[in-house]
């Protein structure tokens, strides 16, 4: 009797051991994420200052936030660092990636060198940028100090030009990595239906334009995603190279929050932003991770 | 499937194949330029970088602003240099990295394995989770930390990471038990084998690919963290890369660039040894979880 009872409860531990080992990781990811979310989201609608406090004030932080002119240009930056950033790492990936496929000596070499910016820290990068573009010490004293005495390079110091240093920098650590997913997808294609056209005396350029990079588009797609979240998610960077400056001039949503839930104890309107954020986010990403889950079922 | 002789080279004349190197070398100089000035200017005294020479090789070599950079350097109040701060980081990477792929392995053995209703959801909801912007969890956190009384302290950020970085974890280890074949499970269990018996005894031998893959993938996103390590860390659990950014940042006296160059290098070597050790092995189990059974 004892012992069919043990050997029940053994095989519905069986059968319930499975989901408990996954049950701590759910609670963590539901309560660390999505309830999170839901916490901040909320504090959105609050008069949080400096410390979380639930008084509903509807949608007023974010008709504050849209009146605000620093937020006016953190999102003027994100739409001209996310534009030129993720087409300038498309198109240099793609190139890049084509020219490596053509049976190029020491490839591996030149893949590593291409790809090492990945594995750095954002401030790393950003310290290294941030002293090669002063113009004190870096490129203009470099240049004038080798005879060029009228060459001016000052961009990381003035206002309308310093967001394309940024963009500089962060094209320098990805761009590698999304050649990589190019190479990888043109490793992919199969080499006989480029032989038949080749055969049939198609030109390189049409061979590289109707029939390679059409196959390509799960890797544009992949990249697209990967990219704009990255840009989205564009925080460290911009501390180290410009902390946001000069003035306001590099300021992004990212850098926005932090100063405005930290430092200015506006908690509710860095809530809000924080909020647009992962808004803009899930527009991307949901329907791309639909997608992948149900086909690979 | 990457091999050599897949690679669609197109029939070109000995002009535009010249060409083609051109670029792919100019672009190797372009991506080595930030080492290079790094490196060299590390090697350097501060008169030689102020005095337009950063692009030179030194004129008088010198360790001196590593020995500094590491060990004597002003960060924040105290003149310690990075070193506190690199062990800081050593402490905080290693549990999270171990934490976070011994639970993808679990995550991803039974999502693939004991398959049941829902648990395609339930991994998407994990999967997201990697993707969402960090500043809509940064206030919350700051308290529940609070709350468990790890405010300020190593372990908190060690859960943190580990909480935003299972997703990832278990992404790996899913793909890559997706195709290792079900029927050898299914044996076992007819055998009288237990779930951890065959977690243990089966899929574990032969994970060492994807535990690479999540190991690295792990320690590079952790050591390189920023957000975090500035928004939780208390002055004894600061991470390396805010006390590099402290030190560069630091708006009193002079500016000692070469100093600057070492620590960042300091900050990068892990991160670049384990690229530079283990890299293939990354691309390869890659390649190994992605192939469709």
């Amino acid at each position: 009797m004892a012992q069919a009872a043990n050997a029940d409860f053994k095989t519905r531990l069986q059968t319930w051991l499975p989901k408990l080992v996954l049950s701590p990781s759910l609670a963590m990811v539901l309560i660390f994420v999505y309830g999170f979310i839901a916490f901040s989201v909320y504090l959105s609608f609050t008069d949080s200052r400096l410390l979380p406090s639930f008084g509903w004030i509807g949608w007023e932080n974010y008709s504050k936030l849209w009146r605000l002119s620093h937020w006016e240009t953190s999102i003027t930056n994100m739409g001209i660092f996310a534009l030129l950033y993720i087409g300038i790492c498309t198109v240099l990936g793609l190139s890049l990636a084509i020219f490596l496929d053509q049976k190029i000596r020491a490839e591996g070499f030149i893949r590593t060198v291409y790809l090492y910016p990945m594995a750095l820290s954002f401030i790393v990068t950003g310290t290294a940028w941030k002293w090669f573009l002063d113009p004190g010490i870096g490129l203009e004293n470099v240049m004038q100090s080798w005879g060029w005495t009228s060459f001016e390079f000052d961009w990381i110091k003035n206002r309308d030009f310093a967001i394309y240093t940024v963009v500089l920098a962060a094209v320098w650590q990805t761009s590698g990595f999304v050649m990589a997913m190019f190479l990888a997808g043109l490793r992919g294609i199969d080499n006989e239906i480029l032989k038949a056209a080749q055969m049939d005396g198609a030109s390189n350029w049409n061979l590289y334009r109707r029939i390679i990079i059409p196959q390509l588009r799960p890797a544009f797609l992949s990249a697209f995603v990967i990219l704009s979240h990255l840009a989205i998610k564009t925080f460290d960077l911009v501390i180290a190279l410009t902390g946001g400056g000069p003035g306001r001039a590099t300021e992004l949503p990212a850098t926005f929050m932090y100063s405005y839930t930290f430092s200015r104890n506006q908690m509710g309107i860095g809530a809000a932003s924080a909020t647009i954020m992962l808004m803009t986010i899930a527009a991307i990403m949901i329907p791309y991770l639909y997608a992948e889950l149900r086909e690979k079922k | 499937m990457a091999h050599a002789t897949q690679d669609t080279a197109i029939r070109t004349g000995r002009a535009v194949r010249m060409l083609i190197y051109l670029v792919l070398i100019l672009f190797a100089l372009f991506y080595m330029l930030p080492l290079y000035v790094m490196l060299v200017n590390s090697v350097k005294p501060l008169e030689e970088i102020t005095g337009g020479g950063m692009m030179n090789l030194p004129q008088l070599w010198t360790l001196e602003p590593w020995a500094k950079a590491w060990s004597s350097a002003q960060i924040g109040v105290e003149p310690t240099g990075l070193s506190p701060y690199f062990w800081n980081s050593i402490k905080m990477v290693v549990p999270a990295v171990a934490i976070s792929t011994i639970l993808g392995a679990l995550n991803g053995y039974v999502l693939t394995k004991w398959r049941f209703r829902g648990d395609t959801i339930l991994f998407g909801l994990m999967l997201f989770a990697c993707f969402i912007p960090f500043q809509i969890v940064l206030i919350p956190m700051a308290r529940m930390l609070g709350l468990m009384g790890l405010a300020g302290t190593t372990w908190g950020l060690v859960l943190v990471h580990v909480v935003y970085g299972i997703g990832f974890t278990t992404l790996y280890f899913r793909n890559y038990y997706a195709v290792f074949p079900t029927e050898l499970v299914r044996a076992a269990q007819i055998d009288g084998a237990g779930f951890f018996q065959i977690f243990w005894r089966i899929l574990l031998p032969s994970s060492g690919p994807i535990a690479v893959v999540s190991i690295i993938w792990q320690f590079t996103n952790i050591w390189n963290d920023f957000l975090f390590g500035a928004s939780f860390a208390g002055a004894d659990s600061q991470p390396m890369t805010v006390a590099l950014n402290n030190l560069v940042q630091a708006s009193h006296g002079v500016k000692e660039y070469n100093v600057h160059f070492a620590g960042a290098i300091l900050a990068a070597l892990p991160t670049l040894l384990v690229y530079i050790v283990a890299g293939r092995y990354f691309v390869r189990g890659l390649m190994a979880g992605s192939v469709k059974g």
